[in-house]
């Protein structure tokens, strides 16, 4: 991991020396046999785990391009991985893709070639996380939000706000929230918390919850040293938690469409919501390594990869949203509740994740950049 | 013809003969060129990696942009005893010590019993018993304690059976040791680590064991010594060095590991998570670099404290 890291690194500086090369492509040629992808685990599926989840087999029989498929567990796995190349398509989320971008390791998509372009979410077309001065860097796959899920049989109602997490207070059932309830242990949490903080103290001014001030970054943190004394423990892993909820009496946290959908399949009492502040929600791409050897079948899968059944069937298997609208319909998998569920109605109340940097365009005097989120939520998680 | 050729050896046959008649006479040569390969990676692959991380610690990140700087500056590693950041030492060596204190106790006995009194069929028995958890799986063993300590789990059925689930809720209420459940506390980590790393105790303890003569014992006994004193200026002594190489195995197991914490205690970091986070996204390898200085360095202390106490001759 280490030696692996330093390489990243060295690769990093020798080739951020190199010009930019970008040359875009004009018409797909015929495949080049296979194609190579980084992918967050199951979000390329071939069958293996489950029958029906198969979106692959179809495609290499189509065009007879091989797809093979690394997974990584992190953005920054992925970010390491397309540094080193050998890669022709990566499914970046909005903290990797930005990054791909300013280290000129991912190339523009010429949406001309893209025969399904225009069937894609137009909310997502122009998505800041993969356009960058009008080019588009990648073709929108899928997006989610975080939720709050909650005990059904404890809250006979919806909470309508995050309060219930962040601050000790009775709940329906009569017992203090204290030791119930649970966060997410990453540090990108902070947003979580300034969000919260944008609804219920407008004085600090907070416009976007990824660039903080310093004072706006202080008022976070209080909140979060304060949350830690009713916080159960802080998830990590979606199936600790889905344990928890199950075993550890937890009844209240911030979570993802994936443990709502799977414990309900266990028929537990368990639902969400977004509450009236918003949350916080990730958006992934498909994007292009600026050497990728099979530009034929990568433009092939980037195409396949909008195709309403492949998004349906990965919105159902992901607990995710569609990019094209069109797969919310007659899919057998998602069925035509899936995309409500996933939270698709909820694109305006999310803010999409996002590394914070020190320039910020929201506020002139600076930002608190993200590796100060690291060190001080490490202080948070120790009780400091 | 063909009798000619054997008779006169043929030259590459003779450079091979000079080659083995000089790697006869220089013996230190032969050893050099066999070491040669292990040594290139050891220290170049290995340590050498090791190194240019650890030289990173004396660089610091600069405050705003967040990018290295690459001037050499005390001022990373001073940031180790930031009281967020020293919390973590603490934590994880405490942990570590706790750990390998509670293994010793649990293992003695063990040991003791499989060295001195198991018979044949017994002692595979034993050897058996005490490998057995090394074959499964490191994360099914973690998650099955999860499941065990969880609040409505096995522990605390049992012991709401038995009566003494005021006892366990007392216990869940102390200060530092408690927490909402066993599963999120420091009592439920340390006894997950413990389990984990108990075989890694028990066998140099019983080869220690095993080595301390009976008549020893016996004649300690004759001489009229009581078995608490026998005990301590006999068996403890002689076994101490199994002891104490079991505790560097335990010890030095826990200060390293970073996967226990995720599932199972307070959610507080412990060393490894800390530098995986840090090296992470955060893109803070000075500061990283700085925290994997401190297990290097607090396990150099212990080995030269263990190589005292002639661990190293139980080996």
């Amino acid at each position: 991991m280490r030696v692996q890291h330093l390489l990243a690194l060295v690769t990093c500086g020798s080739l951020s020396f190199q010009p930019a090369f970008a040359a875009e492509k004009t018409s797909i040629d015929k495949g080049e046999g296979s194609v190579d992808i980084v992918a967050w685990p199951g979000y390329i599926e071939r069958g293996d785990t489950k029958k029906d989840f198969d979106w692959v087999t179809d495609f290499e029989k189509k065009t007879g391009c091989k797809v093979n498929v690394k997974t990584a567990g992190t953005s920054d796995e992925m970010v390491a991985l397309m540094n080193e190349g050998g890669f022709d398509l990566v499914t970046a989320s909005g903290d990797a893709s930005l990054r791909l971008i300013a280290g000129k390791k991912v190339a523009p998509i010429n949406t001309k070639l893209i025969k399904s372009w225009n069937s894609i979410d137009p909310r997502l077309q122009k998505a800041p996380w993969h356009t960058v001065n009008g080019e588009h860097y990648g073709v929108p796959y899928q997006w989610g939000s975080n939720v709050l899920m909650y005990r059904s049989d404890v809250f006979k109602e919806a909470p309508n706000s995050w309060a219930v997490v962040f601050q000790e207070t009775t709940l329906p059932d009569g017992k203090s929230n204290k030791g119930r309830v649970q966060a997410f242990d990453g540090p990108i949490y902070i947003a979580d918390a300034a969000l919260y903080l944008m609804t219920h103290k407008p004085e600090l001014g907070i416009k976007d919850p990824y660039e903080l001030t310093e004072a706006q970054y202080k008022a976070a943190l209080e909140l979060l040293r304060g949350q830690r004394k009713i916080v159960q423990r802080y998830w990590h892993d979606p199936m600790v938690q889905i344990d928890d909820f199950t075993n550890e009496g937890v009844v209240a946290s911030s979570s993802w469409p994936f443990q709502v959908n799977l414990l309900n399949s266990q028929k537990k009492p368990v639902a969400s919501t977004v509450p009236k502040e918003g949350a916080t929600g990730w958006a992934d791409t498909t994007m292009m390594h600026v050497d990728a050897k099979h530009p034929n079948c990568a433009y092939m899968w980037m195409e396949h990869s909008i195709d309403p059944k492949v998004q349906g069937d990965l919105a159902a298997w992901f607990g995710s949203v569609p990019s094209v609208l069109a797969a919310c319909k007659g899919n057998a998998l998602l069925t035509d509740d899936g995309c409500k569920t996933n939270g698709a109605g909820n694109f305006e109340k999310i803010h999409f994740w996002r590394t914070p940097v020190a320039k910020c365009s929201t506020q002139s005097a600076g930002c608190v950049p993200y590796y100060r989120w690291v060190s001080d939520y490490i202080a948070v998680l120790g009780g400091r | 013809m063909i009798p000619a050729i054997l008779d006169t050896p043929a030259p590459h046959e003779r450079t091979l003969r000079r080659l083995s008649d000089l790697l006869v006479r220089r013996h230190n040569l032969l050893v050099l060129i066999l070491l040669v390969p292990p040594l290139l990676w050891l220290g170049m692959v290995y340590l050498g990696s090791l190194f240019v991380f650890l030289a990173q610690s004396i660089f610091s990140i600069d405050e705003f942009s967040g990018t290295i700087v690459r001037e050499p500056t005390l001022a990373t590693l001073a940031e180790l005893f930031r009281p967020a950041n020293f919390d973590i030492l603490m934590r994880t060596v405490s942990i570590a010590a706790a750990v390998t204190v509670l293994c010793a106790i649990i293992g003695f006995p063990m040991a003791y019993y499989a060295a001195r009194y198991a018979g044949p069929r017994a002692k595979a028995a034993f050897y058996l018993a005490v490998m057995m958890p090394l074959w499964s799986s490191y994360l099914v063993k973690i998650y099955g304690w999860k499941l065990l300590l969880a609040k409505e789990g096995a522990i605390g059925w049992i012991a709401g059976r038995l009566g003494l689930g005021p006892a366990l809720e007392a216990w869940l209420a102390l200060p530092l040791v408690g927490g909402p459940s066993l599963s999120v506390s420091y009592t439920g980590m340390v006894l997950v680590f413990t389990y984990l790393w108990l075989p890694f105790m028990i066998l140099p303890m019983h080869a220690a064991l095993e080595r301390v003569p009976s008549s020893l014992i016996e004649a300690a006994g004759d001489l009229g010594a009581s078995p608490g004193r026998t005990f301590r200026t006999i068996i403890l002594p002689l076994a101490l060095p199994g002891v104490v190489a079991g505790a560097i195995f335990t010890f030095s197991l826990t200060l390293g590991d970073y996967i226990v914490p995720q599932i199972i205690g307070t959610s507080a970091l412990v060393l490894g998570q800390a530098v995986y986070t840090l090296q992470g996204t955060a893109g803070n390898i000075p500061l990283s670099a700085a925290f994997s200085l401190v297990p290097i360095l607090v396990m150099a202390l212990f080995l030269t404290l263990a190589k005292k106490m002639g661990a190293f001759d139980a080996l």
